[in-house]
């Protein structure tokens, strides 16, 4: 199964990126609509492993271990297998390509 | 005193480290990351400071599950001096074997400066040379060194006298001017509880040499030899 995770800086830790990126969406950009940004990081991976209860077992092993500091930071994840389902980034960008035709 | 040097793919300070150890007249080996066995009679290993694996994911994190982490762990348990400065402070705390984590630096820029620092505690083996809040110029040369632990740690930092040194101005007072990098309580090293273990941003091995500026981290070195 292909599974993305998405890792993210916990409630009230400094995002010094998102801040950088924040500041100069409304100063250099002029988006004066645009605040409250956060920056993540995005790993995706296969897992050679079909059921669900497994899966969160490894993903949230793998998480533990190496890919989040719990101190700072708080992760998700979502099954990308598929092209429906729970993908909403790739259908949307379906949907963008559909409007275009 | 017998030391070693640990080296992963990517540090860059590890030769600065054995040059420092072996200006007290210490023994030193050098231990490559993959290492599975470490000597069981050594006094002394430090994590260098560098860039080790790119700083991919977070800094120090895959470092800290290299191999050689297990031998590190054990020694440390069992009372071995284990110090990381800079990369190797990254290290240990991803490790575990130091409480906290740091992040990225404020003002998102890499910082190379000599920092007036204050030695906030002189019990513990790498101290112990120096006076009490005694006033020391070492650089510092990290853009992610910035000091976040939630508030219980902070307290159990303060409680245990776990903060070998902070960032003050050159009165040795703790202003927020002083500090480079947005670092909580102006903390540039901490000790774990045992005060075996010393992690900390600047560094004392680029600080041995009245000619490059400062010999102030020759102390901590011969701190050691005691």
């Amino acid at each position: 199964m292909k599974i993305r995770i998405l890792i993210s800086l916990k409630k009230g830790v400094l995002d010094t990126q998102g801040k950088a990126i924040e500041g100069s969406l409304q100063k250099n950009l002029g988006f004066a609509q645009i605040s409250q940004v956060r920056q993540g990081k995005v790993v995706e991976l296969e897992i050679a492993e079909t059921n669900p209860a497994k899966i969160k077992e490894i993903v949230d092993e793998i998480c533990d271990k190496l890919l989040v500091n719990k101190i700072i930071e708080d992760y998700s994840y979502e099954d990308i297998s598929s092209p429906v389902g729970s993908n909403a980034l790739r259908s949307g960008a379906q949907q963008l390509r559909n409007e275009g035709e | 005193m017998k030391s070693a040097v640990i080296t992963f793919p990517g540090s860059n300070c590890d030769r600065d480290a054995v040059d420092a150890l072996q200006q007290t007249g210490a023994r030193v080996q050098r231990i490559w990351h993959q290492e599975t066995k470490i000597d069981d009679n050594l006094d002394l290993i430090i994590v260098p400071g560098g860039f080790s694996y790119g700083d991919y994911l977070r800094y120090g994190a895959m470092a800290a599950i290299s191999p050689v982490r297990i031998e590190v762990k054990r020694l440390a348990e069992k009372g071995v001096r284990v110090l990381g400065i800079c990369n190797g402070f990254q290290i240990l705390t991803e490790a575990g074997l130091l409480p906290g984590v740091l992040t990225r630096n404020k003002k998102m820029k890499f910082i190379c400066r000599t920092m007036n620092l204050r030695v906030e505690n002189t019990n513990s083996a790498f101290t112990n040379k120096y006076n009490k809040h005694q006033l020391i110029r070492v650089p510092i040369a990290h853009m992610d060194g910035n000091y976040f632990a939630d508030s219980a740690t902070l307290k159990k930092l303060e409680d245990t006298n776990s903060i070998a040194l902070r960032y003050v101005n050159e009165n040795g007072n703790l202003t927020d001017e002083a500090n480079p990098n947005g670092s909580l309580l102006n903390i540039a090293g901490i000790f774990n509880e045992k005060k075996n273990v010393l992690g900390m941003m600047p560094h004392p091995e680029r600080a041995i040499d009245l000619d490059n500026g400062s010999s102030d981290g020759l102390i901590l070195f011969h701190s050691l030899l005691n």
